[in-house]
């Protein structure tokens, strides 16, 4: 009998959903981030404005940033007209997104419910229930005893510290998967002919006087019609390199899965005040988040008392979980801005586009970036949903304040 | 977890430390006759280096005073030094 090699029975590895190209002299566009957002800015460039000669560039590789990194949690309860706006947008987007790239996301609207632990917080959560419905937002108050019915897992007796006094609950709210979303937009850009560059860091800018004319790269200078940047957390790198200054700061912000559980936990759990929020995942991880560290940081790691306090407020709302174990932690670099709310639109920089300022909640808007983003750099103007997210707000004062509706402590 | 060198104190856990951002931000000294591009500047905008960072740390749980560190945010090293130097300027 032959030597069995280990792994020669499996079946051969699949083609991959892209190809890894090295990068032309010149592009049309060139977007600087190969995350969840830089793909869809590209995908609904070629789309809706058949822009195709594009180059996604990414550092790392394809998704490995905070695409990889997040809780992946989709909703669109949010406060302001502004906020609804795009979210909403977003959230139309992803529930014909499967179809449309043709690739299972996973996308299971399960809910979301915000939990409320103190009066301000029901007066709160009832507001913004109201404000949802105005902007035709699905949206409901629940009792404790509907919350229940909706998660029983969930400790809603009044023997907590701060017991559940009820809870906003939106039905079409819910998790995808956030490497299949990536690998869709991938494979749709690489058939459309767009190059997506890994290993491929920027470095600098050429320009001519205040106009961008092309990339400094780690492969190269590459020459564009454009530059837009979807770098997340490390746009202020990008942007110190042209002396531009951006109202954000970058802070890790920490997650964690379990092990394999059977399915246990029917819907999405968020909670401002003792914060952590808490889904599980397809697979069967429970998958929860809570709040960024304190401190600035680019190191992709926090403290561990974060996840300490997170773990706290998991095991007090839901005492099964003490007995799970953690299977992995890890960090993701978020930008976080004064107002909680994103940077999206134009620059001083004629042809440089920014998208920044997402903090804990870029994956759910994806899809609804990527669309006006590529309205934004395609028509040189903000589309109507993000022209409210401009840099001038700051100077304004027209501030975006969504801090109580973002769901983590920014 | 970092252990943050409090000048007055010792080093100390992190959790005993608020966080206060940049350091040396000054009030504008004639906040009436900036512009609006000025004073959004000093309300909303601060260096976010991936580097060496001068902030401000709070001790919270020991002696509640304010001071100065100089940290890497990609490694989080902590220069003592330059802290403790920079310390003596708060008022006591």
């Amino acid at each position: 009998m032959m030597p069995r090699t280990p792994g020669a029975d499996l079946p051969e590895h699949p083609d991959w959903l892209w190809h890894s190209p090295d990068p032309k002299p010149s592009y049309d566009v060139v977007i600087v981030g190969g995350g969840g957002h830089g793909l869809a800015t590209a995908y609904y460039l070629a789309v809706n404005h058949g822009i195709t000669n594009v180059a996604v560039l990414e550092r790392g590789w394809l998704a490995g940033g905070n695409m990889a990194r997040n809780t992946t949690i989709i909703r669109s309860n949010y406060l302001w007209d502004e906020s609804a706006g795009l979210y909403e947008h977003a959230l139309k987007l992803w529930e014909g997104l499967e179809e449309e790239l043709d690739y299972p996301l996973l996308f299971s609207q399960r809910g979301v419910l915000n939990l409320a632990h103190s009066l301000q917080e029901v007066r709160d959560g009832v507001r913004r229930v109201n404000a949802n419905r105005l902007n035709g937002v699905d949206a409901e108050w629940l009792d404790p005893h509907q919350v229940a019915e909706i998660c029983p897992i969930l400790n809603t007796s009044d023997e907590l510290r701060y017991p559940v006094l009820g809870a906003t609950w939106q039905p079409r709210a819910g998790i995808a998967k956030h490497d299949h979303v990536a690998w869709a937009f991938a494979r749709a850009l690489d058939r459309m002919g767009v190059d997506l560059i890994q290993g491929c860091e920027v470095t600098g800018f050429d320009r001519v006087g205040d106009r961008i004319t092309g990339v400094r790269t780690s492969r190269g200078d590459i020459a564009a019609g454009k530059v837009a940047l979807a770098a997340a957390g490390h746009t202020s790198v990008l942007a110190d390199e042209l002396g531009l200054r951006l109202p954000i700061q970058s802070h890790p912000l920490q997650a964690l899965v379990s092990e394999l559980l059977e399915p246990v936990h029917p819907t999405v759990v968020m909670s401002n005040s003792v914060h952590v929020y808490v889904s599980q995942a397809h697979k069967g991880e429970l998958v929860l988040g809570a709040g960024i560290d304190a401190h600035n940081s680019y190191g992709q790691r926090g403290a561990f008392h974060t996840i300490e306090r997170e773990m706290t407020a998991a095991v007090e709302l839901f005492p099964m979980f003490a007995r799970a174990h953690v299977l992995r932690t890890w960090g993701g670099v978020v930008d976080v801005t004064p107002d909680a709310s994103a940077i999206m639109g134009l620059t001083p920089f004629e042809g440089l586009y920014v998208n920044c300022g997402w903090g804990t909640g870029g994956f759910k808007s994806t899809p609804g970036v990527g669309w006006c983003y590529a309205h934004t750099i395609a028509c040189d103007e903000a589309h109507p949903l993000n022209a409210p997210f401009s840099l001038e707000r700051f100077t304004t004062g027209a501030l975006v304040d969504e801090h109580g509706a973002a769901g983590v402590a920014h | 977890m970092m252990l943050i060198p409090c000048p007055w104190c010792g080093p100390r856990n992190e959790t005993e430390f608020h966080y206060g951002g940049q350091a040396d931000v000054a009030y504008p000294s004639d906040p009436q006759s900036i512009s609006d591009e000025d004073w959004a500047h000093f309300l909303f905008f601060r260096d976010n280096p991936k580097g060496i960072f001068t902030e401000r740390w709070s001790h919270a749980a020991g002696c509640r005073r304010w001071f100065p560190v100089r940290r890497d945010t990609v490694t989080n090293e902590i220069h003592p030094d330059d802290s403790a130097r920079a310390a003596r300027t708060v008022t006591r």
